[in-house]
């Protein structure tokens, strides 16, 4: 039956016919689409209908008030959890429906989880070394070593995120805000096209979330970023563009000051704060 | 093949294949150029007994394996051990020839028993040894891979994928238990003759076996240590942690579980393919669920994802059993179990987390988490 579908609906080659690995196409702007996707668990409707798009290079940040759907948003694009209607796309070739985290992962898609999850019995420079951009296959990875050009990106990677004294030490004994960091370094070695990051000042002091900033605004352009954040003040620092969430769909979205006074936004969401 | 080289220039690697080395030679020595009546003497019963802890020892190195680097506790890596050493008793029964009770040429004593006129399929090519000891790789080798292909996949993990283990012997220990299955029954493969041309009792055969024993060990650990020591098994360790978080950075964990899992399963057939020449016999019994789980308290007691502490562990408890199934048979069991309740509780890194605290001195260290802690 999908099969003749796939035959009516003429306006883009047949799946089969694109190269698997082929590089993400962002000719037309976005980098991510997402398009009237739902999904509910238990009746409770988690995602109900949301669109949204991303452009290649943007750095867009997301708010939302809790249960709002922002993690189970990224469980969707990551291709952790299915959703029951709608469409994913990375850029305009690559369907993220059809494919797993792993191929996700390999396509380009990097996130940060909402709880700092790296490596804690391995060293920092082995939570790098893991994590870069590779030949992940298993004999590959069995017999894979250590090059100087991939020694050189990993020292890049650790002073850009400021751990190169802790390089040996197990990423078990670092401190919160450093987790967070090595956590955002691995994004890096991956060097992914989108990078989805979850909560990333979290537990951080006042100086640390000012690098953070520094350093996901100075990432944007290269890559594009979606950050989802509830510190008001560090979205405000960072985002050129907010979206807001609300029940599993958009709510707002434009300028932080734009999102601001929206009366909607504020009597769902500022109107706590303010 | 960097990566299998590496654990040369690893001091504990080093050290292990030292001291194996010098136990063997010193072991051949007492054994061949003391007379009998020196206190010293090693008698060929006390060497076959040295070649059967050997044999325990590298499949405890495959539990570790799976259990201390990937964090899969498997209680039923004893199918694999007697999958191995029913490959090579299968072989070691074609040998005998018409040596049997009943004289057969070709049918083992059993089969004439149940008035076979025929050997069933499975059993042929079991007269070749290069076949046979194919199988004893290939038979633990293609259960393990399709069980772990279909539990891999469906991401059965922690105490769910212990239970389908344990399952696993279980059946199969029902299974060899029948006549009808081919295998010998209740009684299993014995009253062996020959070897590879050698009969199979005399002393310099059992001191061979010994020694292929410690071969087969050392060999063994060094390929689990050059796994664990390659990129590899440090992805093995961030899955055993957080298999999800590696699954986000693009590695196929289902796999790396799948290709460990298999190796750990040969590792173990070879193990099960030594010991049955070696105590004489095979039945299945080696599959009890009861035989599998002591193996897990063999690595616990020994210290988990150290690979040594493994071999430790299996050589003292079975020495251990040894002595005391002679001095108390009944206070065995209640012994096993006293010491997996000490390990569990004083000890839950076992003898080698002994050690490697006594060195490192009170250096804070201990996230172990829930998926280690449990046992």
């Amino acid at each position: 039956m999908s099969i003749l579908q796939s035959l009516a609906d003429r306006d883009r080659v047949f799946d089969f016919l694109i190269p698997r690995e082929s590089p993400v196409d962002v000719r037309h702007g976005p980098i991510l689409y997402l398009e009237d996707v739902s999904v509910s668990f238990d009746g409770f409707k988690a995602i109900n209908a949301l669109d949204l798009t991303i452009d290649d290079g943007e750095l867009r940040c997301i708010i939302g008030p809790n249960g709002a759907g922002k993690t189970t948003m990224m469980d969707i694009i990551t291709g952790k959890t299915r959703p029951d209607r709608g469409q994913v796309w990375f850029g305009s070739r690559h369907n993220l429906l059809t494919l797993n985290e792993p191929e996700i992962a390999t396509l380009g898609i990097g996130r940060k989880f909402q709880k700092p999850t790296v490596f804690e019995a391995l060293s920092v420079f082995e939570n790098l070394e893991l994590a870069m951009s590779a030949d992940k296959r298993v004999l590959s990875t069995l017999t894979a070593r250590l090059d100087g050009e991939a020694r050189d990106r990993i020292d890049e990677v650790l002073s850009l995120i400021g751990l190169e004294a802790a390089r040996r030490r197990p990423a078990g004994i670092l401190s919160h805000g450093q987790k967070q960091w090595l956590e955002i370094g691995m994004l890096l070695m991956q060097r992914p096209r989108l990078l989805l990051v979850d909560e990333p000042v979290a537990g951080m002091t006042e100086q640390e979330m000012e690098r953070t900033g520094e350093l996901l605004t100075s990432l944007a352009g290269k890559q594009s970023v979606v950050v989802v954040e509830h510190d008001m003040g560090f979205v405000r620092s960072i985002a050129r563009k907010v979206t807001v969430l609300h029940q599993g769909s958009v709510l707002a979205e434009g300028s932080m000051d734009q999102v601001a006074s929206d009366p909607r936004v504020v009597e769902v969401y500022l109107g706590e704060e303010a | 093949m960097n990566w299998f080289l590496k654990p040369a220039t690893e001091r504990s690697t080093q050290c292990f294949v030292g001291v194996l080395i010098a136990a063997l030679a010193v072991v051949c020595v007492l054994n061949l150029a003391l007379p009998v009546a020196n206190p010293l003497h090693v008698s060929t019963y006390t060497v076959a007994l040295l070649g059967k802890y050997l044999c325990y020892a590298l499949l405890a190195v495959a539990v570790d394996l799976v259990w201390g680097y990937l964090g899969i506790l498997s209680l039923g890596h004893g199918a694999f051990f007697a999958l191995g050493g029913y490959a090579m008793g299968m072989y070691l029964m074609r040998q005998i020839g018409d040596r049997g009770v009943y004289g057969d040429p070709v049918l083992p004593d059993f089969m004439v028993f149940l008035n076979w006129d025929h050997l069933p399929w499975y059993w042929q090519g079991f007269d070749m040894a290069g076949f046979a000891f194919l199988m004893v790789l290939l038979a633990p080798g293609v259960l393990a891979l399709v069980f772990g292909f279909l539990a891999f996949r469906s991401r059965v993990t922690g105490v769910y994928l212990s239970i389908i283990t344990q399952a696993l012997t279980f059946a199969l220990m029902l299974a060899f238990f029948r006549n009808e299955m081919g295998f010998g029954g209740n009684n299993g493969l014995t009253d062996f003759k020959e070897l590879l041309g050698f009969p199979i009792s005399a002393d310099g055969t059992r001191l061979g076996l010994f020694l292929a024993s410690g071969v087969a060990l050392g060999l063994g650990y060094w390929l689990c240590r050059a796994i664990v020591a390659s990129k590899l098994g440090r992805v093995c360790v961030a899955a055993r942690d957080a298999e999800a978080r590696v699954r986000f950075i693009g590695y196929r964990v289902e796999r790396v579980q799948l290709f460990v899992f298999v190796v750990s399963a040969m590792l173990a057939g070879v193990a099960g393919a030594l010991y049955v020449p070696q105590v004489g016999i095979i039945n299945p019994s080696q599959f009890s669920p009861l035989f599998s789980i002591e193996i897990v308290v063999w690595v616990a007691l020994g210290g988990r994802a150290t690979l040594y502490g493994a071999v430790i562990g299996a050589i003292l408890v079975n020495y251990a059993k040894t002595v005391f199934t002679g001095v108390m048979p009944d206070a065995w069991l209640f012994a096993l179990g006293g010491l997996f309740v000490v390990c569990t509780v004083l000890l839950p890194r076992g003898l080698a987390g002994l050690m490697q605290w006594r060195r490192r001195g009170a250096r804070h260290d201990d996230e172990t988490t829930g998926k280690e802690a449990m046992a």
